[in-house]
C-alpha cells in the first residue's frame, strides 16, 4: 500500500514486534509522532523528561527482557542528547534501535536549524547507522537495523530519517521480521579438541563468564562445564545474575572490586576458561601481568575480542552456547579434590574478612533490601561505590535481574534504566543509586510518576561522590577535591513528593527496614534517602594499574 | 593517516585489500575505525571495481601479528565490508603512481633529470620553460629510489597515489569466502 514515510517508520516498528518506545518529540519527528498518534493502540510511547532518559529506559528494557529497546528523538539537540545513552548500550552490547529525525535533504549540509550530523557523531558508538533521505530506503534500513542490533554481539543501531523521507510516499508491505543472522563457529575441530585437552589436563581450572553468557542464555551449560571439571565459577560485573548467587560453585564478581575468594581463585588457577567476556581493564587490572603462564581458553561471539587484551592460548570465536555444546562431550568428568578444598578454604577466608559491623553500613542496608527481593525482581545499580556494594552483596536467582552500566560506567543511567526494567518486566523494579548519580537523572522521576511505575529507589546518600573520594583518600593524599556534596541542602523526600512520588529519610537500620516495608507496597515510585557514612570504602580493591597480586582487603590495621 | 612509528619488536608491513559496499560514507567508517583504534596506516587507496556495487580499498598497515588480527576482525565488524584479504607480497602485483614536478632550471640539471627518467622508465607528462612533470609507475621501492635520486635537483611538488594490488593468477577476491 502507498504510505507516507512517517507511517512506514511506525508500521515497520510494529512489524518488528515493537509495542513500546521511549522518546521526545520535536520539529523533525513530528510526522512520526503523528503516525504514532494514529497507532497509539499498537505502540505505547513513553515521554521521558530528557532524551538521555529515553535511551537509558530503552536500554534497561532491553537488558531486563532480552528484546530490542527502541527510542526516538528529534534532530539537533534531541539527537545529541542521545549520545551518552547510545554509548552506554554500545559498551555493554545491548540491542537497541534508535530513530532520529533530521532536516529535509535540501537543507542537509547547510547548517540548517537543528541540523546535526548524528550519523557522524555516533559512528564509533553504534554497531552501524543509517542516514535515510529516500523514503524507498526507509523500511529496508529499519529492518536491517533490527537484524543487526541483535545478531552476533548485540548493540545499538541508529536510523536517521530526514524530514522529506518522512513526508514522501512509497509502497510498503508488511514483512515477517527477519531472523537474526546465524553466528558461524569460526574455529577448527583441532582447536576445540586442543581447548578440551587443556581443560582436561589442568589442575586448577577456573570458569569465568561475562555479559555474553547472559545475552546468549548459556548459564546452564556454564554450570554443566564447571560441574564436570569440578571448577569454581566467577564472573565480571556484567555477568552478575548469570549464575544464581547461591550456587555452590559461584564465587562472585571478579575485578577491581572483586570478591576475595573469586579474586584469589582466579589468581591461583592454571587454566582460565573465559566465556562471553572481554577482559576489560577494570576486570583484569594491569593486562601485561594478567595471569602470566596460565592457559587461557577464551570463547566469545566477537572475534575481535579474542587475544585483544590477553594472550589467549585457545581462542574460539562463535556462539557461546553452541561452542559449549560442542566442547562438553570432549570434557572428561573428574573431581579435583585438592583444588576444591583450596577453594573452600578461600570461602572460609572470605567469611573471615566479611564486614560484620552493626548499624546502617552499606552492606547491612543492601542485606535489608535483599530481604524484599524475589527471584524475578530486577535491580538496577547506578555507578559508584553503591554499585560495587550492590554487586558484591545482593543475591540473584535469574539472569537479567541485575542491570548496571559496566563498560561506560554512566552515572545517571539508573533511573531511566529502572523505568525500562519495570515496564519490560511488568513488575516492581529496584534502583540502587548514589546521591551524585541521582542528581544526574532525577528528572525522570516525573516519567516514573506519570507511568505510575512501582520503582523502589534506594538512594545511598553519602553526601559525596564516594567512588572518586575513595581514590582521593587512598591514592591522592586525602585531597578530596570537588567530591563533597555536603554543601547541597536538597531534601530528597520533599523532592520526591514534589514530583508526585513518595519517600522517606532513614538514618538507622530499623528506619530502613520500616521504609522498605512501605516502599515495596507503594503503587508508584518510592524513594528511600538512606544515610551512608562518607568514609565507607569499597573493598577489596585492586589499585588502578595493579594486578591480582596487589589486591588489598583492608585499609589500615 | 597516522604515521607515528610505534616501537614494536615484530613490526611488519602488511597489505590488505578490502571490498566494501559502494556507498557514501563507507570510506569514512573504515578510516574512522582506524583512527579510533590507533592503527598505523601508511597508505590507503580507494577505487572502483569490476562490480558497480563494490569499491576496493587497499591498505598498507604496519604492526605486529596481534594488531594485524585486530585490524582484520575490526574490519569484519563493519557491515559495509564484504571481503578482507591479506595479500602476500610474493603472490601479488603491487604498484603505485608518482607525479613529480621538478624545476627546469639549467641545461645540466635537465639533462640529468631526463637521463634518470629514461633509466627508470618515467614519462614526461608536462614540459614547461621552468618546470618538468614526470610520471612513474611501479613498485613503491622503485618510486622511493627515484624520488631519492631527484633530491639532487629542485623538487617543486610530489603526488603519489598510494599502492594498489592484485593477486597473481586467477584468484578473485570477490569470490573469497567471508570469514
Ligand atoms: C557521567 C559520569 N561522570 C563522572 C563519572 C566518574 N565517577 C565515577 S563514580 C563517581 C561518584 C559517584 O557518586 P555517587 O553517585 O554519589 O555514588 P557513590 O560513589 O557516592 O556511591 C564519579 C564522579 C562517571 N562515572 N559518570
Ligand atoms: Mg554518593
Amino acid at each position: 500500500m502507498l504510505l507516507q514515510g512517517s507511517e512506514i517508520v511506525v508500521r515497520t516498528l510494529m512489524e518488528q514486534g515493537v509495542d513500546l518506545v521511549y522518546g521526545f518529540p520535536g520539529g523533525t519527528v513530528v510526522d512520526i509522532y503523528d503516525a504514532l498518534y494514529q497507532h497509539q493502540n499498537d505502540i505505547r510511547h513513553v515521554l521521558t523528561a530528557h532524551e538521555q532518559g529515553a535511551t537509558h529506559a530503552a536500554d534497561g528494557y532491553a537488558r531486563a527482557t532480552g528484546k530490542v529497546g527502541v527510542c526516538i528523538a528529534t534532530s539537533g539537540p534531541g539527537a545529541t542528547n542521545l549520545v551518552t545513552g547510545i554509548a552506554t548500550a554500545f559498551l555493554d552490547s545491548v540491542p537497541m534501535v534508535v530513530i532520529t529525525g533530521n532536516v529535509a535533504l535540501d537543507n542537509i549540509g547547510t547548517d540548517a536549524f537543528q541540523e546535526i550530523d548524528i550519523t557522524g557523531i555516533t559512528l564509533p558508538i553504534t554497531k552501524h547507522n543509517y542516514f535515510v533521505s529516500d523514503v524507498n530506503k526507509l523500511a529496508p534500513a529499519i529492518r536491517e537495523a533490527f537484524v543487526l542490533a541483535c545478531s552476533g554481539r548485540p548493540g545499538p543501531v541508529l536510523v536517521d530519517v530526514t524530514k522529506n523521507a518522512q513526508e514522501d510516499k512509497t509502497e510498503w508491505e508488511q514483512m515477517p521480521p527477519a531472523a537474526s543472522e546465524k553466528t558461524t563457529q569460526r574455529y577448527l575441530r583441532e582447536e576445540l579438541v586442543g581447548a578440551a585437552e587443556a581443560i582436561n589436563t589442568s589442575v586448577r581450572p577456573y570458569v569465568y563468564f561475562g555479559g555474553g553468557a547472559i545475552s546468549c542464555g548459556a548459564q546452564e551449560l556454564i554450570i554443566e562445564l564447571a560441574d564436570a571439571i569440578d571448577a569454581p565459577i566467577g564472573c565480571s560485573l556484567m555477568g552478575i545474575s548469570g549464575v544464581p548467587t547461591g550456587h555452590p560453585r559461584f564465587l562472585g564478581m571478579e575485578g577491581m572490586h572483586g570478591r576475595l575468594a573469586s579474586t584469589l581463585a582466579m589468581r591461583e588457577s592454571d587454566c582460565l576458561i573465559a566465556l562471553g567476556t572481554r577482559f576489560n581493564d577494570r576486570a583484569t587490572g594491569n593486562r601485561s601481568n594478567f595471569k602470566p603462564g596460565a592457559t587461557i581458553v577464551h570463547i566469545d561471539v566477537d572475534v575481535s575480542e579474542l587475544s585483544k587484551n590477553t594472550s589467549d592460548s585457545f581462542a574460539l570465536a562463535g556462539d557461546l552456547k553452541v561452542a559449549l555444546q560442542e566442547l562438553l562431550p570432549l570434557i572428561r568428568k573428574r573431581a579435583r579434590t585438592n583444588w576444591s578444598e583450596y577453594v573452600a578454604g578461600l570461602r572460609a577466608q572470605e567469611a573471615g574478612v566479611l564486614d560484620r559491623r552493626e548499624g546502617l553500613t552499606p552492606r547491612n542496608a543492601l542485606l535489608a533490601l535483599g530481604e524484599h527481593l524475589d527471584a524475578a525482581t530486577c535491580v538496577v545499580a547506578d555507578v559508584g561505590q553503591h554499585q560495587m556494594w550492590a554487586a558484591q552483596t545482593l543475591r540473584f536467582e535469574r539472569p537479567r535481574t541485575f542491570v548496571t552500566s559496566g563498560g561506560l560506567g554512566t552515572m545517571g543511567f539508573g533511573l531511566g534504566a529502572a523505568i525500562g526494567a519495570a515496564m519490560g518486566t511488568g513488575r516492581r523494579s529496584v534502583l540502587v543509586i548514589g546521591d551524585g548519580g541521582f542528581y544526574m537523572c532525577l528528572n525522570e522521576l516525573a516519567t516514573a510518576v506519570a507511568e505510575r511505575l512501582p520503582i523502589v529507589v534506594l538512594l545511598m546518600n553519602n553526601a559525596s561522590l564516594g567512588m572518586v573520594r575513595q581514590w582521593q583518600r587512598l591514592f591522592y593524599g586525602g585531597r578530596c577535591n570537588q567530591t563533597s556534596l555536603a554543601g547541597r541542602k536538597t531534601d530528597f523526600v520533599m523532592l520526591a513528593r514534589a514530583f508526585g512520588a513518595d519517600g522517606a529519610r532513614v538514618e538507622s537500620l530499623d528506619d530502613l527496614r520500616e521504609a522498605l516495608d512501605v516502599a515495596f507496597r507503594a503503587q508508584g515510585p518510592f524513594l528511600i534517602d538512606c544515610a551512608i557514612d562518607a568514609d565507607e570504602l569499597v573493598l577489596p580493591m585492586m589499585p588502578p594499574g595493579g594486578t591480582l597480586d596487589d589486591v588489598f582487603y583492608k585499609v589500615g590495621e | 593517516m597516522t604515521c607515528s612509528i610505534r616501537l614494536v619488536s615484530s613490526m611488519e608491513r602488511y597489505t590488505f585489500a578490502i571490498l566494501v559496499r559502494n556507498q557514501s560514507g563507507v570510506l569514512n567508517r573504515v578510516t574512522s575505525m582506524f583512527r579510533r583504534r590507533q592503527f598505523n596506516i601508511s597508505s590507503l587507496t580507494v577505487s572502483e571495481t569490476e562490480s558497480a556495487d563494490l569499491s576496493r580499498i587497499t591498505v598498507l598497515f604496519d604492526g605486529d601479528e596481534q594488531a594485524k588480527q585486530q585490524l582484520k576482525s575490526q574490519l569484519y565488524k563493519l557491515p559495509d565490508i564484504k571481503v578482507v584479504s591479506e595479500l602476500d607480497r610474493e603472490q601479488t602485483v603491487n604498484c603505485e603512481l608518482l607525479l613529480i614536478k621538478l624545476a627546469n632550471s639549467s641545461a645540466a640539471a635537465r639533462n640529468d633529470i631526463l637521463d634518470a627518467a629514461g633509466a627508470f622508465e618515467a614519462r614526461v607528462m608536462d614540459y614547461a620553460r621552468d618546470a618538468i612533470i614526470l610520471q612513474l609507475v611501479g613498485e613503491s621501492r622503485h618510486i622511493d629510489n627515484f624520488i631519492d635520486l631527484m633530491r639532487d635537483y629542485e623538487i617543486l611538488e610530489i603526488c603519489r597515489t598510494g599502492v594498489v594490488s592484485l593477486q597473481r593468477g586467477s584468484a578473485v577476491m570477490r569470490n573469497a569466502k567471508r570469514l
